[in-house]
């Protein structure tokens, strides 16, 4: 038998997981990772790993993550874009796995972009 | 629980599973493990979405990419295109019959078949895993159990099902929360809830793709009916036909047992609730609710009148309170967003929304929830997406075997209980039956008395003997062999039964033939007294004749199995009517529109 607290636990836990699919309502963040032939062989994909890895550990309801072709600026890949709900969108370059704990942390639960690994930090240095 | 980027949700209905949907899951979740995506893309099994019509029916989100008519050929474009590389099968995206609109930049939700819906019933259709009570708990599920249990009294439940405006929704309409109340006054050592889900209206599957999409919402729903009117025990009387409904009801009284939200103590308040699951063998009659009971009982599924009612004597001689499917699904939605939000829904009388299972002539067949008050119009040709082909509507059925056909006329009744008795016909469970100019409403009527007439359990004269009659006499006049009187002779016994049958099945089998009478009774003299059929549907009644427009290709000549037609190459061909058996193989084969009936 399951207390009250735990079947709250599930169903926070299980809409972290299909909300996904209720991505109609605008209250949503977006993890866009560019996931074409050059994102993919600059390592896109383990980004995209350790980012559902850790919007699963903390439980994050109302984020998702998916992918799009390529915008073009493959020196830079990968590249990730974040859009918090009401926000302008942040663009991440040459991201690898051990950026994104911070990126989750700083930017997409906290609300504060991650300024050093942006694409305009990028084009400046 | 793992978390993944993409989900594809594949319709596991009674509709699109035997358009095969099994197979295009097996073939998803080996096409994804053969490109590695096992770990980023999920498969997930769902109730009906509703348009049956498209099935089998395939959403990707996050993006909500609504896939139309799978084949398991295409699943393999669909798993290296879109899932990885993110670009749409813009061939496989569902088409809007009447806009030709391709979904592929619209949500699910601006589709013109959902975008004059509101779903409360079937809210989770199409949207979670059946088989998984964490995505109903996810969608609020049980919450509503939660709050009846710890913060509402018995009264309070009540009473807000009774202000909600809540009426059943297996067709008579009678007030929910008035039957709660019943049930509630009655004083017994043991009482007991049931849910009729014993759907046999001809073309209605609105209980069964609830049951199939979301049937945790049921059992929440008399876990609460337990509560309220103090019963411990409950049974759900489900057909044997519908083997998926009866699988998922499995699983989830497995599941939500296992939770602690059925059984014993639940939730650590100290109510009891046991729900069991009995089969019924098919027969039409056991909807009607003592025979119903009866058959849960172990006896025979025949009515017995009324009183006593169930609510002070029913199952076992105690008690019981029975409601439809489809009602119990809008109970947990109420007790959570309050009777005054579902009470703003609806009209006057009839409050929320109701399911139809469309069917017949109709682009979008399948399974549309409305609000109360919706018209006719807007469910037939904004839902439906109107006639194919390019047909003209005729009449539209509603109500089933008890209801009505409804002509042109009358589209813009708005739909609700007292309406469409006013117009003749009645609500019944939901099926709504489109008919076009071929159809003959002669036929329509013969074909629903005919049901009538098979599934008369027997026990009462008027129903059993008189509705065999009618049968006779409108087979008769189909054959062509109909009589001056006929239609006075059919009144007559339809009056009859309709005040002299033990149950509701009786009282209410006249009904097809009289609102055809009522509209369409041009029909009928036609066949009597003119030997004609108007929409050259009867067979008896009509002649496949060849019109000019024949170029004597000869294809109407070597496709006719009775050697009926004779002429010679590059010559106008004839029919011998003598010979014909009126197969339409010909007119089938005609590649110039040259054969016509008349």
């Amino acid at each position: 038998m399951k207390s009250l607290a735990e079947l709250e636990a599930i169903r926070k836990a299980t809409l972290s997981r299909i909300n996904v699919r209720t991505d109609e309502k605008g209250d949503t963040t977006r993890v866009v990772i560019g996931m074409a032939t050059c994102g993919i062989a600059a390592g896109a994909r383990p980004v995209m790993l350790s980012f559902m890895d850790e919007i699963q550990k903390r439980q994050l309801a109302h984020v998702t993550v998916s992918q799009t072709g390529c915008v073009g600026m493959c020196r830079l890949e990968p590249m990730v874009d974040v859009i918090l709900p009401g926000k302008e969108k942040v663009t991440y370059v040459h991201v690898k796995p051990e950026m994104v704990p911070r990126i989750v942390a700083e930017h997409i639960v906290n609300g504060r972009p991650v300024e050093e690994y942006t694409i305009g930090a990028a084009e400046n240095a | 629980m793992d978390i993944y980027r993409a989900h594809v949700l594949v319709c596991g209905g009674t509709g699109c599973s035997s358009s095969g949907s099994a197979t295009l899951i097996e073939r998803f979740e080996q096409k994804i493990a053969e490109n590695g995506l096992e770990k980023e893309v999920k498969v997930i099994r769902t109730g009906c979405f509703g348009l049956c019509e498209a099935g089998p029916v395939v959403i990707v989100y996050p993006d909500g990419t609504f896939y139309s008519r799978v084949k398991p050929e295409n699943v393999d474009e669909i798993v290296t295109e879109h899932l990885l590389k993110g670009r749409k099968v813009e061939h496989l995206v569902y088409t809007d019959h009447a806009t030709k609109e391709q979904n592929a930049e619209k949500a699910l939700e601006d589709i013109n078949f959902y975008k004059h819906q509101m779903r409360i019933a079937l809210r989770n259709c199409g949207v979670i895993d059946p088989e998984n009570i964490d995505e109903y708990l996810a969608m609020d599920g049980y919450r509503a159990l939660e709050k009846a249990l710890t913060s509402m009294t018995r009264e309070e439940v009540i009473d807000e099902v009774l202000k909600s405006g809540l009426r059943g929704r297996g067709g008579a309409g009678f007030p929910t929360g008035k039957k709660w109340q019943f049930a509630y006054n009655s004083v017994s050592d043991q009482k007991f809830v049931a849910c009729n889900a014993d759907e046999g209206d001809p073309g209605a599957f609105m209980d069964r793709s609830i049951l199939e999409g979301d049937p945790h919402a049921v059992i929440e729903a008399m876990a609460i009916a337990g509560y309220a009117i103090g019963a411990s025990i409950g049974y759900i009387y489900v057909r044997a036909e519908y083997p998926i409904a009866v699988k998922r009801l499995q699983v989830a009284i497995g599941q939500a047992e296992e939770y602690g939200l059925l059984g014993d103590n639940i939730l650590g308040t100290g109510f009891n609730f046991h729900l069991y699951i009995r089969l019924g063998a098919g027969a039409f009659v056991c909807g009607e609710e003592t025979a119903l009971m009866h058959s849960i009982e172990g006896k025979r599924g025949e009515p017995t009148t009324r009183p006593p009612f169930p609510a002070v004597k029913g199952l076992f001689e105690k008690p019981t309170m029975l409601n439809n499917v489809e009602t119990y699904a809008n109970i947990a939605q109420i007790i959570l967003k309050g009777a005054d939000w579902y009470s703003s829904i609806g009209t006057e009388k009839s409050k929320g929304t109701k399911v139809f299972a469309l069917g017949g002539k109709i682009n979008n067949t399948g399974l549309v929830e409305v609000p109360m008050g919706t018209t006719l119009r807007t469910v037939i040709y904004e839902v439906g997406g109107g006639c194919p082909n390019g047909k003209k509507f005729k009449a539209v059925q509603t109500g089933g075997p008890s209801g009505g056909c409804l002509p042109e006329s009358l589209l813009d009744t708005p739909v609700d209980y007292d309406n469409l008795i006013a117009a003749g016909s009645m609500m019944g469970s939901g099926g709504m039956i489109v008919m076009d100019e071929d159809n003959c409403m002669v036929d329509i009527a013969r074909f629903y008395l005919e049901f009538i007439v098979d599934e008369s359990c027997g026990k009462c004269t008027p129903c059993r003997v008189g509705t065999k009659r009618m049968l006779e006499i409108l087979n008769r006049i189909v054959e062509g062999k109909g009589e001056e009187g006929d239609i006075e002779k059919l009144e007559e016994l339809a009056t009859t039964i309709k005040s002299t049958a033990l149950c509701g099945l009786g009282q209410t089998a006249p009904n097809p033939v009289l609102s055809t009478l009522r509209f369409f009774r041009d029909e009928y003299e036609a066949h009597i007294k003119e030997k004609r059929c108007p929409a050259h549907h009867c067979q008896k009644l009509l002649q496949y004749v060849i019109t000019d427009k024949c170029r004597g290709c000869t294809a109407c000549a070597r496709v006719c199995p009775a050697g009926a037609i004779t002429g010679e190459v590059k010559q106008q061909h004839v029919i011998d009517p003598k010979k014909c058996l009126k197969c339409g193989a010909c007119m089938e084969k005609c590649r110039f529109g040259a054969i016509i009936k008349i």
